[in-house]
């Protein structure tokens, strides 16, 4: 349980699991490594004779409707992408957790309330939550974004930490612990967390791959990223119109969305299968 | 007259991660139409597998060895696939499992499950099948069939389950019923109930029985015959008087000596130390070897089954020197 | 029976009004005025703000604007869109929901026909060479953001090779007196990209859901008491495993309502379909409060309902269920 990723002898043993490692490593590499060797994404150096250039030399995916550098815009849009999937996932499920401890832990009348509320909140589609939150919100900045799809992405996770706990604080160390007079918080935080690590480090990765949906979403919508900042999302957005005369510009970015996401589902469904079953 | 069934050399094989086990190890028997031959032997025996090995529903990792052969009335049954092996399953050979109560399905009423059996095998309409499920299940002891015929398993007692597994195994008038421990989770007075209901079959209608039980006690009342299995191998074979009234192998004196002398609830028995060791470590020479009050140094290796009185085969180095 | 129904349906109706409750506050208490965001581009005197205000209660006491609001739902009164003319939202509801419905219909019929085909097919071959690819290929799918989808398919096999219709739910120019074969036809063919793309994007799920279920009902008991007592291999599977492997199905289909709405706010959009996908996203671009608000209500609506029948049919298909 306490190997961590990242450590290769920790790589999982199935290749498909093996696949979506390395795809998600490559993906990190290029968005990190790569922006000093590229133009700047922001540049329109020739909006004549440089727009909806095909693939080539010069430009390796080609121009959008601006002149701009598809190849260097989708390296920097993945930068923001992962970016806020990374930020918005942890923060759903540092917010899922601590809603599910609370509920497992204390039962009763808390838990009765709090499951209650997520229920009813599951009944409105996330999307539709968001774009309910990000339309008041006016120009809304990256952390903001980051906030509202956090925000809006605990409450599976909750229910799952919820049931976690329940199964956990009837055992026998959790019995012991609080026999011995351990504190509250201290039960919450020394026993109960650590175990159910394990299905955290799932839900965050399986979370990790909807955020990435939402974001790129939003951006369509001209909701997410602001231009002109290149996301994914919001390169789709912009190319959308050029569709006939250049696929490519709509195409680079669409197929990048997939492979992310793909890969980030088949880590979390390798590692579910090492933390024991884990259903969305 | 050839026998109506005859196992020759049946081995099954386990796959596990790290070796491969072979739990079943060369069994072979014999059984008459209209005789009830009782395999005995603890948990982890194999006689489990030797059942689900017969109708070839081993669990995915298991497999049947090369060279396994088991006659029915002289076609081998373990070659046969497909079509023709569904016409053998239910027909010609029924088989009750050890936890009956969970081998019905939970979404289908009883009747259903006793009349598709009965449809699937005879050439009846619907309305037929459904007459005769609910006759069957009225013979097999059960109050009003044609109220039980509507119901859900989860709605009967365990008793009444286990006579509902009873009316779908004798559905196509099998010849063979292999029944696995049919018993032992039910009570004393129905367990005898059941027992009563597959003797009668047998005396009326020539049924083949082989009963499986760890309980050697639940068995000497009703078998021709008791075959005692450890450790994947059939240790001793013998006429069902005999092998109570002269044991010859260490292992069947320690099983009678087990079984309660008073019949009820608060009898404590004197179980043999240790228990069936996993086929993963199966130990060199007799198997029984280690457990053994009797172990002498020709015990390192193999003894073979030998035929020591008519009918009456031991696996044992002792009968041996005995001769 | 009775009894339960009654008790499931009136939470199913609280957790509903708890959702509107939730949805109002959120409103509240997201930083941001609709008014404001309103007038951005359209100049209004404050004495004309001040009349909106008022017009739509945003200058009594929060307690008040919620009984109205909570009210209002209950009778039915989602209030009135701002961009319609001030039409009211139900009514616009009422008359982009039949779009949306035949979309969402199609869609989960397609999406549940094709999945249980596909998964049962993986969970009798489960871990054969292709079998594998298959998985990976749903699961490639599901990763798929479905606007993309939608512009792919409406460029290959719209724009390209002109087989389908991209836009609209049906033909304007098609003549009123053409047979009703040539107006079903037309319907069919705007239909086919819309459908086939929500269906691609989470047809993946719903066969790995199943392979996983019915995987899990093959290994039961009773499946290999049905196989012992000669019953052919398609009964055992579909009469004996099936309806094991259908109570999960059931609750997936509570959760699929919500994607398949989500799904089709980008698809209906790219596809000008005129549904309340499309409402929602023209009332996103025109900050049609109500309108929005409006369309949550009845997501939410639909949604508890939906998980309400889906235990219905549970307690229908497994007969243990229906004894408490
Ligand atoms: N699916 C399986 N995978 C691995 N090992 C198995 C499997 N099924 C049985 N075994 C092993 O094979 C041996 C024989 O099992 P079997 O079920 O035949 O015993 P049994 O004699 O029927 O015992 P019991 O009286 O408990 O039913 C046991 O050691 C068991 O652990
Ligand atoms: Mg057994």
């Amino acid at each position: 349980m306490t190997d961590s990723l990242g450590v290769p002898g920790a790589l999982p043993r199935e290749p498909s699991g093996r696949a979506g490692v390395l795809l998600l490593l490559a993906l990190g590499a290029a968005v990190l490594l790569l922006p000093p060797f590229l133009p700047d994404p922001r540049a329109q150096p020739d909006l004549v004779a440089g727009v909806l250039l095909p693939p080539g030399w010069d430009h390796p995916l080609g121009t959008d409707h601006l002149s701009r550098d598809v190849f260097a815009r989708l390296v920097y849009g993945g930068r923001v992408s992962l970016a806020v999937s990374l930020g918005a996932a942890l923060l759903a499920v540092t917010l899922g957790a601590g809603v599910g401890l609370v509920a497992g832990y204390a039962g009763g009348r808390t838990d009765a309330v709090l499951m209650r509320v997520v229920d009813a909140a599951l009944a409105v589609p996330r999307l539709i939550l968001l774009l309910l939150v990000v339309a008041l919100l006016e120009r809304i900045p990256l952390w903001g974004l980051i906030l509202a799809i956090g925000a809006t992405g605990w409450l599976g996770t909750s229910r799952l930490v919820r049931a976690e706990t329940m199964r956990l604080r009837t055992m026998e160390f959790v019995r012991a612990a609080s026999a011995l007079g351990a504190g509250h918080l201290r039960i919450l935080l020394r026993h109960l967390a650590p175990n159910v690590a394990g299905p955290l480090v799932v839900a965050t990765t399986l979370a990790a791959g909807d955020v990435m949906l939402l974001e790129a979403g939003l951006s369509y919508l001209g909701l997410g990223v602001q231009a002109p900042t290149p996301s994914w999302g919001n390169m789709i957005f912009d190319a959308k119109p050029y569709l006939v005369t250049a696929p490519w510009v709509a195409v680079a970015p669409g197929i990048a969305i997939l492979l992310g996401v793909f890969a980030v589902n088949l880590v979390g469904e390798s590692l579910g299968q090492r933390f024991g079953g884990h259903h969305r | 007259m050839t026998p109506l069934l005859e196992v020759r050399d049946l081995r099954v094989r386990i796959t596990l991660p790290a070796t491969t086990v072979t739990p079943v190890d060369g069994v072979s028997f014999s059984l008459n139409r209209g005789e009830m031959l009782a395999l005995v032997g603890e948990s982890g025996a194999g006689k489990s597998l030797t059942c689900l090995a017969l109708l070839q529903l081993l669990p995915a990792a298991a497999s049947l060895a090369a060279g396994s052969t088991a006659l029915l009335d002289g076609q081998d049954i373990l070659a046969l696939k497909g079509e023709a092996l569904r016409k053998i399953r239910g027909k010609r050979i029924a088989i009750v499992f050890q936890d009956a109560g969970a081998s019905l399905n939970p979404v289908l009423t009883v009747g259903d499950q006793v009349r598709e059996t009965v449809q699937a095998h005879l050439p009846v309409t619907r309305a037929e099948a459904e007459a005769r499920a609910i006759s069957l299940l009225g013979e097999m002891g059960l109050p009003e069939p044609a109220t039980q015929y509507e119901r859900y398993p989860h709605q009967l007692s365990g008793g009444m389950r286990q006579r509902v597994m009873l009316a779908i195994a004798l559905a196509a008038e099998p010849e063979l019923l292999i029944a696995d421990e049919p018993t032992s989770a039910l009570d004393v007075t129905v367990q005898a109930q059941i027992l009563a209901l597959i003797d009668r079959e047998r005396r009326t209608r020539g049924l083949g029985v082989l009963l499986v039980s760890h309980d050697l006690g639940v068995v000497a009342t009703r078998a021709d015959r008791v075959a005692v299995l450890y450790a994947g191998q059939i240790v001793e074979e013998a006429p069902t008087r005999e092998l109570f009234g002269a044991p010859s192998h260490p292992y069947t004196r320690g099983l009678l000596a087990a079984i309660p002398r008073l019949r009820g609830p608060f009898v404590a028995t004197s179980p043999m130390p240790g228990s069936v060791p996993d086929p993963a470590s199966w130990p060199s020479g007799c198997r029984f070897g280690p457990r053994c009050p009797e172990r002498f140094a020709r015990c390192d290796t193999t003894p073979e089954i030998t035929r020591h009185a008519p009918g009456h085969a031991v696996r044992c180095w002792l009968s041996e020197r005995a001769r | 029976m009775n009894r339960w129904l009654l008790r499931r349906a009136a939470s199913a109706m609280g957790t509903f009004l708890l959702a509107c409750t939730l949805l109002f506050f959120l409103m509240r208490l997201t930083p941001g005025d609709p008014l404001l965001r309103l007038s951005e581009d359209r100049p209004m005197s404050p004495e004309a703000l001040a009349n909106l205000r008022a017009h739509y209660g945003l200058d009594q006491p929060v307690t008040t604007q919620f009984v109205a609001f909570v009210g209002g739902v209950l009778r039915g009164d989602l209030g009135a869109s701002i961009e319609h003319g001030g039409r009211p939202v139900v009514s616009l509801l009422r008359e982009r929901l039949p779009a949306s419905l035949l979309l969402g219909a199609t869609t989960l019929l397609l999406n549940f026909s094709l999945g249980i085909a596909i998964g049962a097919w993986q969970a009798r071959h489960a871990g054969r060479r292709s079998e594998r690819w298959v998985d990976l290929a749903g699961l490639a799918t599901a990763s798929a953001p479905s606007f993309w989808v939608a512009i792919v398919l409406a460029w290959a096999f719209g724009t390209e090779l002109r087989w389908f219709p991209v836009a609209f739910m049906y033909d304007p120019l098609l003549p009123a007196d053409a047979s009703p074969l040539a107006h079903v036809i037309d319907y069919l063919r705007h239909l086919v990209l819309p459908a086939a793309t929500l269906t691609i994007v989470t047809v993946g799920v719903t066969a790995r859901y199943q392979r996983a279920t019915m995987l899990e009902a093959l290994a039961m008991a009773p499946v290999r008491a049905a196989r012992a007592r000669g019953l052919t291999e398609s009964r055992v599977r579909w009469r004996h495993a099936w309806p094991n492997a259908l109570g999960p199905m059931l609750a997936l289909f509570g959760l699929w309502l919500p994607i398949v709405v989500s799904g089709s706010v980008f698809v209906e959009s790219v596809f000008a379909w005129p549904g309340l996908g499309t409402l929602a996203a023209e009332a996103l671009a025109s900050r049609d409060y109500p309108v929005l608000m409006g369309t949550a209500i009845l997501i939410a609506a639909t949604v508890v309902a939906a998980s309400f029948f889906a235990d219905l049919a549970h307690r229908w298909v497994d007969p243990r269920l229906r004894t408490t």
